[in-house]
């Protein structure tokens, strides 16, 4: 029990992060997009795509960090507290993109409504440059001494983690092209095409660079990547993102509108498990293990039955909101 | 380091307490909301759905910065707090997780469906989000107050050698002895909250003649929330407030303004509780009173500050007058509860200017009494942030002062601009002459947009 209970939280909190990077971040890519699509009539079909959902993705955020508190309460402490001006920074930036929603149909003048366009472009692109710069953060490691961060408050920020800031807004922008591409028609989709074809483009370079700078960051992951037999599990990881790609350029040049947005995720899934390739079984590295950080099993078994009942349900749900809302969408159709 | 507690602190209470305002207003609101979908799917009258609509767009302004705030705190712990987070976290994680997981997905999970999805599933399921969403708020409440009200009385836990907190038993830490007292409490207040407001804004359009069946079924029915409920909330109040006496002494002292223990204990109406000096200073005192509120008895004693270890004092001043301003916003309300059915048995409800005057002037009383209520508590459960065993200083970050300072003054600027917007543009929807722009043949017709659901504004081909 003390050794599975918390192998089965971190599985539920990487399910919980994982829903959120993957929904929320075609939510986020809108709003990053809005940098390269001026035209208010644009702008209002492309928010009016994630209107009736954006709120149920941002949820998996709150599970997130709400479960990293509950069952890996060291973790949550630590990684809060060490990485306090990113987590700030997307929460701030969260609140501006967040009610941009409803603001920029309630604004009275042009001059407000293009502040409240400004907050959700400017908030969406933020808060995804926070969230790549805690995630490569925190694959840098931190410094932990008596269950408490012991760094400065700015030692998170190099090369390193501006690259993977940049890496999840381009991401997420990539994300939210190809959400475009299924949810909307004519010169909309058109340019969420090219835009796609460039994004893809970028994405992919960046995967190449973080993957490749990833294990030289220490020892420890070096070997989780590298080490025969382990390099039979992880060799497949690599060859995966070129397969996806070549569907990804396929899909795109014969104007498939679902399966560019399925590449994309996927990419992002492999990278996801890629993470978890290097940084497994530790939670905050390079220090702290899922163990290390576990709540008492009482806590986390407490929490498993609840999680185990609900969070089918949660997902019966969302499917049935984006099942209703599912379809091309309109300049008018929500919001107005 | 004592600064950035203090920082640590004002920046809790500044985000927690812009937040509290919103769960609020959506606890009340979207209870409204559906009562009167149900009222219109059972009676058919096109009034209530008038007003539902009319709600429903203020609703999603509020839900939106409810949303986003809420998110702030659910971090906040962590960065603020994170001695705490790591101490309290195996208790008060659990709670506010199952509040995500029960509560905040399903309410997000349903909103979609229940601001625009109206065309497309039909009334009767959409009355199903409705419902759902109302629901959502309530089991929200019930984790977040149960996960405070541990705060405020632990209960059920065991310590580890290191210091750390371990659950025991799950059922006394869910339910602790306040924690009925608070979630009744709570949801009443903002039930009142949201009555005032939907009374303030009838009673602004009545004199102005404007639809009057709209307006004139908004007040009659904030006025009998006002009427029925705020005598419950009293008497609810009253109840926390014993429960305060048997488990927070030092909290009640510090509401009373007591110092000495004596029998007889007076009922200090106004004054201004002094610590150093450990006396109230300018006290209106009247005799027994107090006794007999609190003990129940003529001659009974509240036990006086001075008879708690200094350290363990609670701020009293903040305490003191944060506790009176509740109160007395309460009988505010009980007397215009009474006013109104003066008025409504002479059949002069929608005449009475100054009554409608009173009406408007009470718009935010249940907002600021909600604040001053949250004052009282959580002060109240000042020096510690786990009553009597976690203290205050004990729980916080290892967070620089700069970066305190950086990230509280960046909550402010943000908050008020995005919360002052939004106040503005929920006033400027308030300001709609409820009514206008809907049709008598309503808009569940065949050719009716979802968007018409939404209620009044330049939209074209509408059906009906």
């Amino acid at each position: 029990m003390a050794y599975w209970l918390p192998v089965v939280w971190a599985a539920v909190i990487a399910f919980a992060v994982l829903a959120y990077v993957l929904l929320d971040g075609f939510d986020l890519g809108i709003g990053i997009l809005f940098a390269v699509q001026p035209r208010e009539e644009d702008r209002d079909v492309m928010v009016n795509s994630v209107a009736p959902v954006w709120d149920g993705n941002e949820t998996w955020l709150v599970l997130g960090g709400g479960g990293l508190f509950a069952t890996f309460p060291l973790a949550y402490a630590v990684i809060m507290s060490a990485m306090y001006p990113t987590i700030i920074g997307m929460l701030l930036a969260l609140v501006f993109r967040g009610v941009a929603f409803e603001f920029r149909f309630r604004a009275q003048t042009t001059r407000g409504r293009r502040a409240w366009d400004l907050g959700f472009q400017v908030g969406s692109t933020v808060a995804a440059f926070c969230q790549g710069m805690t995630l490569g953060a925190l694959l840098q490691g931190v410094r932990v001494v008596d269950r408490m961060y012991t760094g400065g408050w700015l030692d998170w920020l190099d090369a390193f983690t501006v690259l993977c800031g940049i890496a999840l807004v381009l991401g997420y922008a990539l994300q939210g092209a190809c959400w475009l591409i299924l949810r909307t028609e004519g010169e909309l989709q058109r340019s969420a095409r090219s835009y796609a074809r460039a994004l893809g483009l970028a994405v992919l370079g960046l995967i190449v660079v973080i993957s490749l700078w990833t294990p030289m960051l220490n020892d420890i992951y070096w070997k989780h990547w590298f080490i025969f037999p382990q390099i039979l599990l992880t060799a497949p990881v690599p060859i995966l993102v070129i397969l996806v790609a070549w569907a990804f350029w396929r899909a795109l040049q014969r104007h498939d509108d679902l399966v560019p947005l399925l590449c994309a995720q996927a990419w992002f899934l492999l990278c996801y498990a890629g993470l978890g390739i290097s940084i497994w079984p530790m939670i905050v590295p390079p220090s702290i293990s899922i163990w290390d950080a576990a709540a008492p099993p009482s806590s986390q078994l407490f929490l498993l039955v609840g999680a185990v009942i609900l969070l089918p349900m949660i997902l019966g749900y969302t499917s049935f909101s984006y099942w209703t809302f599912r379809g091309k969408v309109r300049a008018r159709e929500y919001y107005q | 380091m004592t600064e950035t507690i203090i920082l640590a602190r004002a920046q809790f209470a500044f985000t927690v307490g812009f937040h509290i305002l919103l769960p609020t207003f959506s606890i009340g609101l979207a209870s409204y909301l559906a009562v009167l979908e149900g009222l219109w799917l059972t009676t058919g009258r096109q009034v209530y759905f008038d007003v539902y609509k009319y709600w429903l767009r203020i609703f999603a302004v509020g839900f939106a910065m409810g949303v986003v705030s809420g998110v702030v705190l659910s971090y906040q712990f962590g960065t603020n707090w994170a001695r705490f987070s790591d101490t309290a976290g195996p208790i008060v994680g659990p709670l506010m997780a199952y509040e995500v997981l029960t509560a905040f997905f399903l309410e997000a999970g349903f909103l979609g469906v229940m601001l625009f999805g109206l065309k497309r599933v039909g009334p009767r399921l959409h009355f199903v989000a409705t419902c759902v969403v109302a629901v959502g708020t309530l089991i929200s409440a019930f984790w977040i107050l149960s996960a405070n009200s541990w705060l405020q009385t632990p209960a059920g836990y065991a310590m580890t050698p290191n210091g750390r907190f371990v659950p025991a038993d799950w059922w006394r830490i869910v339910f602790t002895p306040s924690f009925p007292y608070r979630l009744v409490h709570m949801v009443l207040a903002s039930y009142l909250s949201v009555a005032f407001v939907v009374g303030a804004v009838a009673a602004w359009h009545l004199p102005r003649g404007r639809q009057c069946e709209i307006a004139r079924l908004m007040f009659s029915m904030a006025m009998w929330m006002a009427l029925i409920v705020a005598p419950i909330q009293l008497i609810a109040g009253d109840m926390h407030g014993l429960n305060t006496r048997d488990y927070q002494p030092a909290k009640l002292a510090a509401m009373e303004g007591d110092f000495d223990t004596e029998p007889g204990t007076p009922l200090i109406l106004f004054g201004m509780p002094d610590l150093d000096a450990a006396r109230t200073d300018w006290a209106v005192p009247i005799p027994h009173l107090g006794a007999l509120i609190i003990t129940h008895s003529w001659n009974g004693a509240v036990r006086g500050l001075k008879s708690f270890p200094r350290q363990d004092w609670p701020p009293a001043p903040y305490i003191f007058w944060s506790f009176r301003v509740m109160v007395g916003i309460g009988l505010l309300m009980i007397t215009l509860g009474g006013w109104s059915l003066i008025q409504r048995v002479r059949s002069r409800l929608y005449e009475d200017s100054w009554l409608l005057r009173a009406a408007v002037a009470m718009g935010p009383a249940g907002f600021i009494a909600v604040l001053a209520g949250w004052t009282t508590t959580e002060v109240g459960r000042q020096p510690f942030t786990v009553f009597g065993v976690l203290r205050t200083a004990d729980s916080t970050s290892p967070i620089a002062l700069p970066a305190v300072a950086t990230s509280f003054a960046a909550f402010v600027v943000v908050y008020s601009i995005v919360f002052g917007t939004g106040f503005v543009y929920i006033l400027h929807l308030m300001r709609r002459p409820p009514g206008v722009g809907t049709t008598e043949t309503g808009v569940l017709q065949a050719g009716a947009m979802p968007a018409d659901a939404l209620g009044p504004g330049p939209h074209p081909a509408l059906g009906g």
